[in-house]
Formats: C-alpha cells, sequence, structure tokens
C-alpha cells in the first residue's frame, strides 16, 4: 500500500445523506474477481442522469468526494471502497461514516476525513463557487485546506499511522504468530470445526 | 468487573492487547461466499501466504445463485465465473464447500445456524454485514469487508477496537400478528439507520426471551441496518435447544461442559452498557418501509409522510428524495399502495418459521391476479422441511412460485429482479434505491405481511383478511 501524508486536489459536493454501498456500486457490478476497473460501477445508477454532479464537466479530474452525512451505510462490500478508488479518489469527507465502510477504506487507504456538517456545508460552497479550488488533506496535521478554510478533521489514530507509513494489516499481525500459536493451544476443545 | 455479553465474548478471544492498538481478537468461525472473497484469495496467492484454519472456514454459493433450473450451469457468465472461482480457490485452500446441489447448500447465515456451527460465545466473521444474524446465539458475530476476508484467512485473528455496547430493552408481550421483524423495524425507525453506529446491541427483555431462534436471527439480522456492527441476545434455554442435537453441537461430556460455560455468558445484573433504549413491546404493530432506507418505516396503519414533517434540511431533502424514487404521494394510507411483486425469502426471513408464517395466510386463499409472488428458502435443508411439512403445495395452490435455495430477489446479484418500476413487499433486510433490481421499489415487511399483501394485492396485515368458511 502507497504511503498517505498529504493530498491535494479539487472536490466534488455530494449533497445527499445516508449514501448506501448499493448507490456507490450496486450489485450487478460486483461479479469481477479482480481488485480493478470497478469504476464502471460507481454511482452507476445515478450517473445515468446528465445532470448528476459527476457528470458535470467542471468536476472532471476531482479527487476528494465531499459527501452528506452516514456515507457508505448497508453492505460490507469494499468494492465500494475500490469503485471510488478506481475512479480516482483519494478522499472521502463526511460527518459521519458507517463503520465497515470506514473500515473498509482504511485497509484500503483511501482516507475517510470526518468533519462536522458546518466543515462540509462550507466546503460545498466554495467549491460550487469555483469548481477549481485546490483542497489540501493533511494527514499529518490532520487538517483541510481549502482557500480561507481551515479545518480538522478526525481519523482514528492508528488507522492514521497505518496510513501514513503505508503498512499491511496483515504483515503487522504475523509479527504476532507465536502469541496466535500460543492463544489457539488453549483454546477450548469443544469449539467446533467445519471438517 | 461486571461485564455484558459483549465484552465476555470479546475477552475470551484476545490474542494481543497493546495500549493505543487494536485488540488482536481470534476467529472462531469464518464464514465465506463467492462474492467478497475472490479477491482475499488472490491477495494470499501473490503473497504466498495460505489458509491458517480451513478447520474454522466454512464456503457456500449463495448471492449470484439462480433459484430455478439448478441442475444447468449457470447462464450468466459473470455469475459463472465468480461460482467457478470460489470452487477453484476452495480446492487449491482446502476450505470446505457446500456447492449449488450439495444438500448443506444455502445462504451463508442460514446454514451456519442449521449446522450447529454457531454456538454461545463464539466469535464468527463472514464478508457479508448480515453475519450479525448469529449474535442470535450469543455469538458475537460481524461482517467484514475483502481485506478482513484474507486477514481472517491468513491469521484467523483480526485487529479490532472494543465496540461500544448499547442495550435495546423489549418489555411486555408483543400483540398478535407482531413479529420479529415488526421489532426490528420499530426499533431501527426509531434510533435511525446510524443510531447503532460503534455499537454492538444486546436485545433484552421479556418480548426477546419469548422469540425463538429464528425470530431472535431475524432481529439481529437487521442491527446492521440500524448501523451497528453487530446484535446480540443472551444464550438461554431455548439457544440450548436449537443447538442441541445438529451436527457440529457438542456431545456427551462436551455438552455438559459447553453448557456449563454458556450460562456465564449472560450480562452479569450490574453490567453498564454506554447506552439504552427502551420499547414497549405491547404498543407495537405491524411495521413497512415506505422510503429508501430500512429507517424510514411506520406502522401499517400509518399514510406516507410529507416533507413537511421533517426536523430538519437534511431529512426533507432525504425524505422527498425517498417520495419521488418510491413514487409515492404524501398522507396516501400506507394500506393503500398496490404492489406487483411479494419476495418472501433472504438471510433475514427465510427460515422454516417465516415459511410455516406464510403458509398460515396462504392456506386456502389465492394470491391475487395482479400479484407475482416468489417464496424462496433460505437453504437446501428448509426446503426439504417445508416440504416434508407439506408447505410447497400450500404455496403452489395459491399460486406462488416456490423456488430453490439462495440470496435472490434480496439484492439483484441473479436473475430474480424487480423491473423498472416494479413494487415490492419483500421480507428482505434492505430497501436502498435499486436493491432488488434497477429502478425496483422496495417495502419491506413482515412474512405475514408479506403474504397477505400478496393475497390483497396492496399492503395488508393478516388481521385485515376476512375469516375463511
Amino acid at each position: 500500500m502507497d504511503a498517505f501524508t498529504t493530498h491535494t486536489g479539487t472536490a466534488v459536493p455530494l449533497r445527499r445523506s445516508n449514501v448506501d454501498t448499493d448507490q456507490i456500486i450496486p450489485a450487478e457490478y460486483l461479479k469481477r474477481i479482480s481488485r480493478n476497473g470497478f469504476e464502471d460501477g460507481l454511482f452507476a445508477s445515478w450517473r445515468k442522469d446528465p445532470e448528476f454532479v459527476l457528470n458535470q464537466e467542471r468536476h472532471d479530474g476531482a479527487t476528494i468526494l465531499v459527501a452528506g452525512p452516514d456515507f457508505g451505510t448497508g453492505s460490507s462490500r469494499e468494492h465500494a471502497v475500490w469503485a471510488l478508488q478506481n475512479y480516482g479518489f483519494k478522499v472521502v469527507i463526511s460527518s459521519r461514516f458507517a463503520d465497515i465502510f470506514r473500515g473498509n477504506s482504511g485497509k484500503g487507504g483511501l482516507l475517510t476525513a470526518q468533519v462536522p456538517q458546518e466543515t462540509v456545508e462550507a466546503l460545498w460552497s466554495l467549491i460550487d463557487s469555483d469548481p477549481a479550488t485546490a483542497v489540501t488533506v493533511d494527514l499529518d496535521k490532520q487538517q483541510i485546506r481549502a482557500g480561507q478554510l481551515s479545518a480538522d478533521f478526525d481519523v482514528d489514530g492508528y488507522v492514521r499511522w497505518r496510513l501514513m507509513e503505508g503498512l499491511d494489516d496483515i504483515g503487522i499481525t504475523l509479527q504476532s504468530v507465536d502469541l496466535i500459536t500460543a492463544f489457539e493451544k488453549q483454546r477450548p476443545g469443544i469449539t467446533p470445526t467445519t471438517i | 468487573m461486571a461485564s455484558t455479553l459483549a465484552e465476555k465474548v470479546w475477552a475470551a478471544h484476545v490474542v494481543r492487547h497493546a495500549e493505543g492498538e487494536p485488540d488482536l481478537l481470534y476467529i472462531d468461525l469464518h464464514l465465506v461466499h463467492e462474492v467478497t472473497s475472490p479477491q482475499a484469495f488472490e491477495g494470499l496467492r501473490v503473497a504466498g501466504r495460505g489458509v491458517r484454519r480451513p478447520d474454522l472456514t466454512l464456503a457456500t454459493e449463495d448471492h449470484n445463485v439462480p433459484t430455478i433450473n439448478i441442475d444447468q450451469p449457470i447462464a450468466d457468465p459473470i455469475s459463472r465465473a465468480q461460482v467457478d472461482a470460489l470452487r477453484a480457490n476452495c480446492a487449491e485452500f482446502g476450505v470446505p464447500l457446500y456447492p449449488l446441489g450439495s444438500i448443506e447448500q444455502g445462504i451463508v447465515h442460514v446454514v451456519g445456524p442449521q449446522l450447529g456451527l454457531t454456538q454461545p460465545g463464539m466469535t464468527v466473521v463472514c464478508g457479508d454485514s448480515h453475519t450479525s444474524t448469529h449474535g442470535a446465539f450469543g455469538a458475537l458475530a460481524f461482517g467484514i469487508g475483502t481485506s478482513e476476508v484474507e486477514h481472517v484467512l491468513a491469521t484467523q485473528t483480526l485487529p479490532l477496537k472494543p465496540f461500544k455496547t448499547m442495550a435495546i430493552t423489549v418489555e411486555g408481550e408483543l400483540p398478535v400478528g407482531v413479529s420479529a421483524k415488526d421489532v426490528t423495524l420499530a426499533i431501527i425507525a426509531k434510533i435511525g439507520t446510524g443510531g447503532g453506529q460503534g455499537y454492538v446491541l444486546e436485545y433484552r427483555g421479556s418480548a426477546i426471551r419469548g422469540l425463538s431462534m429464528e425470530g431472535r436471527m431475524t432481529l439481529c439480522n437487521m442491527s446492521i441496518e440500524a448501523g451497528a456492527r453487530a446484535g446480540m441476545v443472551a444464550p438461554d434455554e431455548i439457544t440450548f435447544d436449537y443447538v442441541k442435537g445438529r451436527e457440529h453441537a457438542p456431545t456427551g461430556q462436551d455438552w455438559d461442559t459447553a453448557l456449563a460455560y454458556w450460562r456465564t455468558l449472560p450480562s452479569d445484573a450490574d453490567a453498564v452498557f454506554d447506552a439504552e433504549v427502551l420499547l414497549d413491546a405491547t404498543t407495537l404493530s405491524p411495521y413497512v418501509t415506505w422510503g429508501t432506507n430500512p429507517g424510514q418505516g411506520l406502522p401499517l396503519s400509518a399514510s406516507v409522510p410529507s416533507p413537511e414533517d421533517a426536523l430538519d434540511e437534511v431529512e426533507r431533502g432525504a425524505i422527498e428524495r425517498a417520495l419521488e424514487y418510491m413514487d409515492l404521494v404524501p398522507r396516501t394510507p400506507l394500506r393503500e399502495i398496490a404492489v406487483d411483486t411479494v419476495f418472501v425469502g433472504s438471510c433475514t426471513n427465510g427460515r422454516i418459521e417465516d415459511l410455516r408464517a406464510v403458509a398460515d395466510v396462504l392456506r386456502g386463499r389465492q394470491v391475487a391476479d395482479s400479484v407475482r409472488m416468489l417464496i424462496v428458502p433460505g437453504s437446501v435443508r428448509v426446503k426439504l422441511q417445508a416440504e416434508a411439512e407439506g408447505l410447497d403445495s400450500v404455496f403452489i395452490n395459491a399460486g406462488a412460485d416456490w423456488r430453490e435455495a439462495g440470496c435472490s430477489m434480496c439484492l439483484a446479484m441473479n436473475p430474480d429482479k424487480l423491473a423498472p418500476g416494479e413494487r415490492s413487499a419483500s421480507t428482505s433486510n434492505r430497501n436502498f434505491e435499486g436493491r432488488q433490481g434497477p429502478g425496483g421499489r422496495t417495502h419491506l415487511v413482515s412474512p405475514g405481511v408479506a403474504a397477505a399483501t400478496a393475497v390483497v394485492g396492496t399492503l395488508a396485515a393478516p388481521a385485515d383478511l376476512p375469516n375463511l368458511v
């Protein structure tokens, strides 16, 4: 995984609450068996509407998604994270994220920056007045900067460390393999096995 | 110190604890299906890693499989590729698999409990958010993403921060005609789709104690729709009776040892929860959703809300969007909403008790001409049980379509879908836009309401039907 320290790009305002993972990527797009190519499915049904914000030329090339509250609810599909990343997003900003989506994002290297709804609204009006506004998301300082705006964001401390170091979870856990083996030795024999 | 059920199960599975880091938690059972696993197996292959404990892992095929003509190859080439990938991966890594055609095949959350693999006090994970179902046994069970699937395959553990605990206490006797599904829809309507975020819910109180295991599974299944990672019910005699004698249940001396341990699991009387919610069971009635998230639900006797009811701008926008998508007019009585499709099934309501509830309504009655009704058992075992009880003839005589086991119309990944503009009453778990097919509209309901709706053609409860002479 690439290390993430700071990212600067343009942003898209997604003025909707409760954006569930079925909207981020509908089930019919989940059938690939690789981790690439999911950008086609991103917001597939909403993108059929030419007015949808991602279809507006002024937001071409944006890498930061600024969404309404409760982003990523519903299904555990990590494809939602891959679809956002495959499309080119590096950061999602919202006032509230669903737990599983946020966990998946951390694993995959997509930063979910949590800010108060006022900050979301301020970013929305900033982007509306000038879509080319450069937005900087600084993971080291946990700060979002855009024009005159400067706001702190929340991210889990451990996830932040892993993202900044670009570390793979499995590699970290396997450093404790002796502890896992020891735990297995003292597990009660009555727990079922599948074979 | 006094502990909750969730805290006890957590504490018994901590492999490594260090300040400022997530706990490393041991996983007792890892369930796998074809949609969220291919990239995880691919990751193992690329890194040269194996599956640490294939004997604690079980795979089945459910999301993609058709529910008719299952003796023929899957027609959709992409679905077939995903199922083929699961078969190849399980063979390569030594993971046991119940494929389409096996007597043990079915929806992963129906299969685990019916085999007796889900037991009190266990940690259970699966790359599927409805893994919360298994919490009905007093297991700590939650959905994970594909990276975590790979992590569990490789290490049989997960690094996790402890969840907060929320007690949801439902006291009193449920009125006749009110099921676990109505309780869960009422809870979600009360606390919202984000209300359980960061929490493990523990369902408590006399109404919960009175539920069967099937009902408890329905309740825990929907915990994720309130934003919670997991839902749990303390194990009791109903739990033990359900587990006893199943294929993977402990026997003889092991049973006594297990039982003695399971009896220590319920939350201590003086345990403190981070949050508490109270519900009076006697005030509940059949619930249905009108909108596009499971929190947008109301008693069947209510009417479609209006944007004017909103408490803030965000909610106002959400109601407007939902009404537009659902093509509903504010203030329309919910009972006047006509559906063209009724779906009974899914990991929420695809178990034998659900099918019995549907049969009780359909016996001697007919599905309305304007309605197609699909009844899909959650597993092959459920199908066989239903047929042994003669439920299949009740369904077929009523004009319903009786299918093979699978996820079916819950999620539009297989041939069972709504067409654009079609409207369903569905016993599944999500009414998101397009969930049952692009442009499809979903009303979440209990099995009883689904069956009555099929007969009437508009949203209805069994009590609305005239008595049979």
